[in-house]
């Protein structure tokens, strides 16, 4: 994983394992738009990769989670996975918000999540895209209108 | 010690940029120290497939969530609206939208017409042909003829409408309210050796095509090319001032942290609204306890960010998404004063094209809109480039209270005194932001959007950074004169945004370098008949 690069923090074996098992919770993989979840191979080590300066705020979420959990959250069982999740969900505030973060910062930038929503997996440059100029004749009403400036 | 120059300015952004390049043709010395680096095209996001998570990262808007060497820290405890910068060449150009509205003629005079704050020392009028030098300079593109501004003609054709600037223009007809293609500081065509846009994605994070006009790649080459040296790496502590009370030059650490003194016969101080206020307050002397500029102790008062509130909601059809520059329309409908509305003064509605899909994942999920779980990807699919939003710039008027001082703790990494932020919004702004919420509401039902979300005001939105050495004829209540020298330092000057009287309800860019522009030709008049300094 890479660490934080202000501080150097990096998360624990046992933070790793329970922030999986979060991901999964968060976004799961679905057969119908096939697509893999947040805790999917790929996308969990960018997941791991790519907390950086929100190492500190996922550690500190991660823990919330396992004073909830009473242990280890990636060891409860599946029912109760689900429960805590939900009450984590309304109690993590600010560092569970950064750890969401990073998490559908990495889900929706894989190819395979990409091209499911009928995205290109690329990158916006150099190709770019095209905007449509749109009917101009829109306007009309408007360039009919007096000043509306004050004059001063 | 370094040779002395002619003249020292200090910040390459905006206004430092404009003012190099108009003072160029003098042939005299010219130097400007900027704290950041060159940015290389090459680095910015929309190079990578990271673009939208480094938003988050090295190219986030607010400088303690970059917090690059190069970036001061800011202590914005004390302000529900956040300051929101970038330090290198080309300063907050790097990270703006180019949203490049002018002021109106009724903005320089809000006193007069309207009995709150102060008439400015100058006029629309004044400004005009400095305005189009700058236009002709950075390059923008738009349309004459809209009715809300007096007449002028960008030099390049507007952005295009898309999908979401149709359902806008239909709606605001169909309520029978103004709306038009924003002056955008964008190539809409092949300009001045620039590329034209290519609908990258939003602009904030730099552009790697090269046509949004920052100034390291407009005003900065041709200041080069005519002779102006640009020294990076040189964060300036503090200027220096003599027993006469004139300005000698400025210290300043360079990317070792080695400090240097560079003279100069004159400075020029563009910083913005806060890294301005800053530096002032951090040359302090036997002779300016307070501050240099500050005998009206008005130096980091009258504070004006511009609150804004974003509404939006979803339709029923893909729009553009962050295809294409974030704003390409305006609506002035509620921008001159109506007292029946409750407020003086008014705003602009900013029309926005859409927002990428990691943002929009990441703010309906702070929304509350977004599940985890088995719903996530149905609920997803159904926001996924359907968000129609608009935002409410108001005008904020100057209240002493809003302030930058100097945080007694917190330092940048050279050991200097780091600004801190005091503000709150004003009464009127708050209604102003309540009635701009409602019209917003009543457009976006008009374009057919359900699911209404709102945030007022934008936490990160304090992009215009206005009024903390503002300008006037009275010493005793600004802090330069009608034509930006310091009425205490006959050798010092300010371009910014910091001299701004009033705030306006537009984004401030395309002012801030007109003013720069008229400044720069002041001194260039003063000096032809040597009374610069008298």
């Amino acid at each position: 994983m890479t660490p934080d690069t202000l501080t150097g923090e990096t998360l624990t074996d046992a933070e790793t394992r329970d922030l999986r098992a979060l991901a999964g919770i968060m976004i799961p993989a679905n057969s119908t738009y096939g697509v893999p979840g947040a805790d999917d191979d790929l996308i969990f080590a960018e997941i791991l990769k790519n907390l950086e300066r929100d190492t500190a705020d996922a550690r500190t979420a991660l823990g919330q989670l396992a004073g909830l959990s009473g242990g280890s959250f990636a060891d409860l069982a599946p029912e109760r996975r689900a429960e805590i999740a939900a009450r984590f969900k309304q109690e993590g505030g600010a560092p569970l918000f950064a750890l969401n973060r990073v998490v559908l910062l990495c889900y929706y930038r894989d190819d395979r999540v990409m091209r499911s929503l009928g995205q290109e997996p690329r990158s916006p440059f150099p190709k770019g895209h095209v905007v449509e100029q749109g009917d101009w004749s829109l306007l009309d009403p408007v360039r009919k209108r007096a000043p509306m400036w004050r004059r001063v | 010690m370094h040779d002395k120059v002619d003249v020292l300015i200090i910040g390459s952004g905006a206004s430092g940029a404009a003012v190099a390049w108009s003072l160029a043709d003098t042939k005299m010395r010219i130097l400007c120290l900027e704290q950041g680096d060159w940015v290389k095209p090459t680095d910015y996001p929309t190079n990578g497939r990271n673009w939208e998570a480094r938003l988050f990262s090295d190219f986030a808007i607010n400088p303690n969530r970059r917090a690059r060497e190069t970036d001061y820290p800011i202590n914005d405890a004390n302000s529900p609206v956040k300051v929101v910068n970038f330090n290198g060449v080309g300063g907050s150009t790097i990270m703006y939208t180019a949203h490049y509205p002018r002021l109106h003629p009724s903005d320089f005079r809000v006193k007069t017409l309207d009995g709150v704050a102060e008439d400015w020392p100058v006029d629309y009028q004044t400004l005009e042909p400095y305005f189009a030098e700058n236009d002709r300079m950075m390059g923008v593109a738009g349309l004459a003829g809209d009715p809300a501004y007096p007449l002028h003609q960008p030099p390049m054709p507007p952005l295009p409408l898309g999908k979401s600037g149709q359902r806008f223009g239909k709606a605001l007809n169909s309520l029978g309210w103004h709306w038009w293609p924003s002056d955008s500081a964008i190539a809409t065509v092949e300009y001045d050796g620039r590329a034209p846009c290519i609908n990258l994605g939003h602009c904030t994070p730099g552009c790697a095509q090269g046509a949004k006009a920052s100034t390291d790649i407009t005003y900065w080459p041709a200041a080069i090319r005519a002779g102006v040296e640009l020294r990076t790496r040189a964060r300036v502590r503090e200027i220096t001032t003599d027993e006469a009370g004139m300005a000698t030059g400025a210290i300043y650490y360079d990317a070792e942290g080695q400090e240097h003194f560079q003279p100069a016969e004159m400075v020029i101080v563009a910083c913005n609204g806060v890294g301005t206020p800053r530096l002032l307050l951090n040359s302090v002397s036997g002779k300016f306890p307070n501050g240099i500029a500050n005998s009206s102790g008005l130096v980091g008062k009258n504070l004006m960010f511009h609150p804004f509130a974003l509404t939006y909601g979803y339709v029923d059809e893909p729009l553009d998404g962050n295809h294409g520059p974030p704003l390409n329309l305006w609506s002035q409908e509620f921008y001159e004063t109506d007292r029946s509305r409750g407020f003086v003064r008014g705003y602009t509605l900013q029309l926005h094209r859409g927002t990428g899909s990691i943002v929009e994942a990441i703010t309906s999920t702070a929304a509350g809109r977004l599940p985890w779980g088995e719903d996530h990807h149905k609920v997803y699919r159904s926001l996924l480039n359907r968000r129609l939003a608009m935002s409410t710039i108001t005008e904020d008027l100057p209240e002493e209270h809003n302030r930058v001082t100097l945080d007694p703790v917190l330092k940048d990494s050279n050991g200097i005194p780091a600004p801190r932020i005091d503000y709150m919004i004003g009464e009127n702004t708050r209604k102003m932001m309540e009635h701009g919420i409602a019209r917003s509401k009543e457009i976006l039902t008009e374009a057919g959007a359900t699911g209404f979300g709102v945030e007022a005001p934008i936490m990160n939105g304090g992009w215009h950074l206005m009024g903390t050495a503002r300008m006037g004829t009275d010493p005793e209540r600004s802090v330069v004169n009608e034509w930006g020298r310091s009425h205490d330092v006959k050798n010092l000057f300010i371009v910014d945004g910091s001299i701004w009287v009033t705030s306006g309800g537009v984004n401030p860019t395309s002012t801030i370098q007109a003013l720069a522009l008229y400044i720069a030709d002041s001194i260039k008049q003063r000096l032809a008949n040597a009374t610069l300094f008298d």
